[in-house]
């Protein structure tokens, strides 16, 4: 049932040791992972249908007073599993820098203002379709210090509860044709021909007219801690 | 309907508390009721100092070895607990029970960090099921050294579950 290496031909994707991204240094394990056979307490996960999540939630651009600067964009599209199934009724929880590229964190130093009408905060419970939407405003790039020079490319952060434990997903949602992409070592830290997976696309459908760019980003959770690489 | 490609993992990078901050959930049960334990520990590097911006989720059955929806209402088996300045995190919950034949009680745990670009997953055994731990498929199918580091010792009703990321502690993690 157990067995002690990950099956041959699996590799991680993308890997926990990822030398240009700096940080994974001191925190990547160094031993083979341990291949487990899924049991009970993997094949279930908790519900959080029954949440207090309302609009507002949602719409990152009316939590204060006033509207935050910025272009105002919709972000919508699908929870899904490998089978193409919607997940319904399941959490969807978002983050992001401002406008200017700046998070409302303590932790964030990065000379660009502070927007006080912006917190950068979301979530919602997918509908019977799987589908969640957001209203929001495009974050900003920004520098960090990984390298000379080094900037991330504008990102939303996602983080979703499939129907299992197996299928928690933390990712982050990229913008069409940035060109910050072939610099960035945690977008390059997935292969390549998985990267797209990670970009949303520009829809018409979605956008709404004289108000807001609509962006669609279809979630879809593995379930996989060590991807096959082929295939 | 089609096959859909997975969507990659990313880092969760380290301004997560302002979207997860709202679910910082470290009771999973009042300390007052009956059976209630207490989960703690740190999260720490490959060089041994704390990990100060972890976020640590765990899931489990309760009691009865049950999950969501045959749970009673309130029950979700989830705690998730953004870790402190010392790395420190811990949850009060109850001991879950068997899950299965073959399973020693335990909690599933999930790491995620800055330089994580995906989350770590890990079991949290309890020191003070010796027995169960003994029969237990994935304990038993790891050295005896590795599998130390699931297991939990009690003192005082809390459970000490350090998780070291890297290093000569390392915490055997998952993968399927």
């Amino acid at each position: 049932m157990v067995s002690n290496e990950v099956t041959k031909g699996l590799e991680l994707d993308p890997p926990y040791d990822s030398p240009g991204y700096r940080s994974t240094q001191l925190r990547f394990p160094k031993r083979p992972l341990v291949a487990l056979q899924e049991g009970p307490t993997e094949l279930h996960g908790p519900v959080f249908g029954d949440l207090a999540v309302g609009p507002d939630d949602a719409d990152l651009t009316r939590q204060h007073t006033g509207e935050p600067l910025g272009e105002r964009i919709v972000v919508s599209g699908r929870l899904l599993d490998e089978r193409g199934r919607p997940i319904v009724n399941q959490l969807v929880e978002v983050w992001q820098a401002n406008a200017a590229g700046r998070y409302a964190h303590a932790g964030d130093q990065h000379r660009a203002p502070l927007d006080a009408n912006f917190t950068g905060a979301g979530r919602c419970i997918s509908d019977v379709e799987g589908g969640y939407r957001f209203v929001t405003v495009k974050p900003g790039a920004y520098p960090w210090r990984n390298h000379t020079n080094a900037w991330r490319p504008a990102h939303i952060h996602f983080s979703v509860f499939g129907r299992a434990f197996t299928e928690r997903l933390v990712t982050q949602m990229y913008f069409p044709g940035d060109p910050l992409f072939e610099f960035d070592p945690i977008f390059r830290s997935v292969s390549e021909r998985a990267r797209g997976r990670m970009v949303s696309e520009f829809e018409l459908a979605t956008t709404v007219e004289e108000w807001a760019l609509g962006y669609r980003f279809d979630v879809v959770v593995g379930g996989h801690l060590a991807t096959p690489m082929v295939g | 309907m089609s096959e859909a490609a997975p969507t990659p993992s990313q880092t969760v990078g380290p301004f997560f508390d302002i979207g997860f901050r709202w679910l910082h959930t470290q009771d999973l049960v009042g300390p007052s009721v009956p059976g209630a334990i207490r989960i703690a520990g740190g999260v720490f590097d490959g060089v041994g100092d704390p990990i100060p911006d972890a976020v640590v989720e765990i899931f489990q059955a309760d009691a009865e070895g049950r999950f969501p929806p045959e749970t009673e209402t309130g029950w979700r088996g989830f705690g998730r607990c953004l870790s402190d300045p010392e790395g420190g995190f811990h949850f009060v919950t109850v001991k879950p029970g068997s899950v299965a034949p073959g399973n020693a009680p335990h909690v599933d745990v999930s790491v995620f960090a800055r330089g994580l670009l995906q989350r770590l997953v890990t079991r949290c055994y309890f020191g003070d099921e010796e027995r169960a731990n003994a029969a237990d498929e994935v304990l038993c199918s790891l050295d005896d050294g590795v599998a130390a580091t699931l297991v939990a010792p009690v003192e005082d009703g809390t459970y000490r579950f350090d998780i070291h990321v890297q290093g000569e502690k390392e915490t055997a993690f998952f993968a399927w």
